[in-house]
């Protein structure tokens, strides 16, 4: 097929036009995190005429970003965790097991990821309120409640991903794991988890992301000495000030994890991602 | 969503004619059910309970005086309902108006996105140096926190101080002065830049696995009838996308339709002309502490969400019927 030449420049600029755009706010990202403060107040300059790393020192102490990094990290952790562990018996089950209620039971689960937030959130926050005036347990304000609300937003589509690479695992490994005497829980630990590795882990990502990222439930269910990155990112400001620069460098140390984890593991991610709309 | 896509083991998993799985022991037969459990739990009690006490909390009038002890709130009926969608009273105004914009921006969103995602499909397809860079590149926004991109993007629209202004009035010259980009009439533009900017890479990344299952040799085929590139995408590529398009599309709306994030981090408080519905919602709750409208509203909103999905699927399965 030869490609006109039409084509082939319309191709370019497109494709120039798009990188254009999205390197955009990743420059600015980057140049502002080493600008001192009053380089970024004034008017926007493209090339940082003073370079600086004090933003990503000072950035610790303008605002209690460490403890946040420290929730962040521990809610989305944990709640990462949990929903890949209960993803990858609830995958197996509805990949090997032909079970009534499994259709309803896989579509009510991914109905739920077209609710809006909004809608669980005030009763989310009064159960919680309620539960903690009626048993004690601190839901709101703490780092439990933020997990446990966490660890169901990824499910869904973990549960999907996960389905989907044990269904590319062949059946044959079951049958000889069971010709070997396995059980059902030896054969996933044993025999299907090692091969689906790089899926799980995959999945690991993306819930992970999903935590990290959450802005609604964390504004709400959290309070001052759990707030989370997402919310404490905000408070880079007083009297009109903005600390823009360390914005910057707090927002480039905070992405720079989970986009490396993307990028790395984008195969994986990507073919599960969109195995669900090219399927149908 | 049963009716687009295909549960992950749907496919024949036995050679026809294979002898059936039997379970042995009858304990088998609760092994699945076992492993489903935890997963059901927490799904019912994060998403299915909190659900059903947020229609029950939609007939009552909760309001501040209640929130620690809501059982005792009176009862209401469909007050709220009333006071929600009744046009000539302030509430219902200010919530049409929010339901309006967040129409206008969903659309515009979405239309881009799309087109956006389909472009930069279409041109990466066949090889060429870098291909594998922009792929990467065209990922990040897509794997960024959307709070480090939306504030990126709230520091580079400062009226002064951004890179927005500095390009448009003082390197292209195409506006005069320094215009605001978070207030007024200018957030719509901006609200919906940041969107795309955030969700166009889903959209490249979805339309280019289905680019990867149409057949090579359709393209061939159409290329030697004398098919152009325009002819050809028309012909075969559309045609073919159909399906993925059909979920891409649905998914795009109902993210951008429910988005808090975005338009949340962007303005802190959004001006009128980029009232997110979600961020509506929640102001008119937390700012009043009256749990019942605010309920009410959201009921309305997934009832709304739910008939445009619904009729969205069924309309696909009509016309696919048809076709």
């Amino acid at each position: 097929m030869r490609e006109s030449s039409a084509v082939r420049w319309t191709r370019r600029v497109v494709l120039t036009l798009l990188t254009i755009f999205t390197v955009l706010p990743l420059y600015v990202m980057v140049t502002s995190s080493v600008k001192p403060l009053r380089d970024v107040q004034g008017a926007f300059r493209w090339i940082p005429t003073h370079v600086t790393v004090r933003p990503f020192i000072d950035m610790w102490h303008t605002v209690p970003l460490g403890r946040y990094f420290i929730n962040s990290l521990v809610v989305s952790g944990c709640a990462t965790v949990c929903s890949v562990i209960i993803a990858i018996f609830t995958g197996y089950a509805v990949s090997r097991y032909r079970f009534p209620g499994r259709g309803t039971f896989m579509t009510a689960v991914l109905s739920t990821q077209m609710f809006p937030g909004i809608l669980f959130l005030l009763p989310l926050f009064l159960i919680f309120v309620n539960i903690d005036r009626y048993t004690g347990i601190t839901l709101y304000g703490s780092r439990l409640g933020l997990t446990i609300t966490y660890l169901t937003f990824a499910l869904p589509f973990s549960i999907w991903l996960i389905a989907g690479y044990f269904d590319t695992i062949p059946r044959e490994l079951d049958e000889a794991a069971r010709v070997d005497g396995a059980g059902p829980m030896r054969t996933l630990f044993r025999v299907i988890l090692p091969v689906a590795a790089p899926g799980v882990v995959a999945v690991a990502i993306y819930a992970f992301m999903t935590a990290w990222g959450e802005v609604l439930f964390a504004s709400v269910l959290t309070d001052h000495s759990t707030r989370t990155l997402a919310v404490g990112l905000r408070e880079y400001s007083n009297q009109g000030q903005v600390y823009w620069n360390e914005v910057m460098a707090a927002s480039l140390v905070i992405s720079l994890p989970v986009v490396v984890g993307f990028l790395a593991l984008q195969r994986f991610l990507v073919h599960g991602l969109t195995a669900g709309a090219v399927k149908s | 969503m049963s009716t687009t896509v295909t549960a992950p083991g749907d496919a024949p998993t036995r050679a026809p004619g294979a002898p059936r799985r039997r379970f042995r022991r009858p304990g088998r037969a609760l092994l699945p059910y076992l492993l489903v459990l935890p997963a059901l739990i927490a799904e019912l009690a994060i998403h299915v309970i909190p659900m059903l006490v947020g229609v029950w909390m939609s007939l009552l009038h909760l309001t501040q005086f209640f929130i620690r002890n809501w059982t005792a709130a009176p009862y209401g009926g469909l007050a709220n309902y009333r006071v929600a969608v009744d046009t000539h009273g302030p509430v219902a105004k200010d919530l049409l108006h929010s339901f309006l914009i967040t129409v206008g921006v969903t659309a515009v969103v979405v239309a881009l996105s799309w087109l956006f995602g389909l472009a930069a499909a279409v041109f990466l397809e066949r090889p060429f140096r870098g291909r594998a860079a922009l792929r990467t590149l065209f990922l990040v926004p897509y794997a960024l926190p959307v709070f480090t991109a939306v504030i990126t993007w709230r520091f580079m629209l400062q009226r002064d101080s951004g890179m927005v202004n500095n390009v448009l009035s003082d390197k292209l010259h195409l506006v005069h002065g320094h215009p605001f980009w978070l207030l007024g009439g200018n957030s719509f533009v901006s609200l919906v830049l940041v969107n795309v900017w955030r969700l166009w890479p889903f959209a490249f990344l979805t339309l280019m696995a289905g680019l990867q299952s149409i057949p090579g040799d359709l393209y061939e085929a159409a290329a030697i009838d004398g098919a152009g590139f325009v002819r050809r995408l028309r012909s075969v590529t559309l045609p073919l996308l159909r399906p993925v398009n059909r979920v891409l599309v649905l998914v795009l709306f109902l993210w951008t339709f429910n988005d808090f994030n975005t338009a949340y981090i962007l303005f802190e408080q959004p001006p009128a002309d980029a009232d997110m519905i979600s961020i509506h919602i929640y102001n008119a709750s937390f700012l009043t502490w009256n749990f019942g409208l605010g309920s009410a509203m959201s009921v309305l909103l997934l009832a709304f969400l739910l008939i445009v999905t619904l009729v969205y699927l069924g309309a696909g399965k009509l016309r696919s019927r048809h076709a």
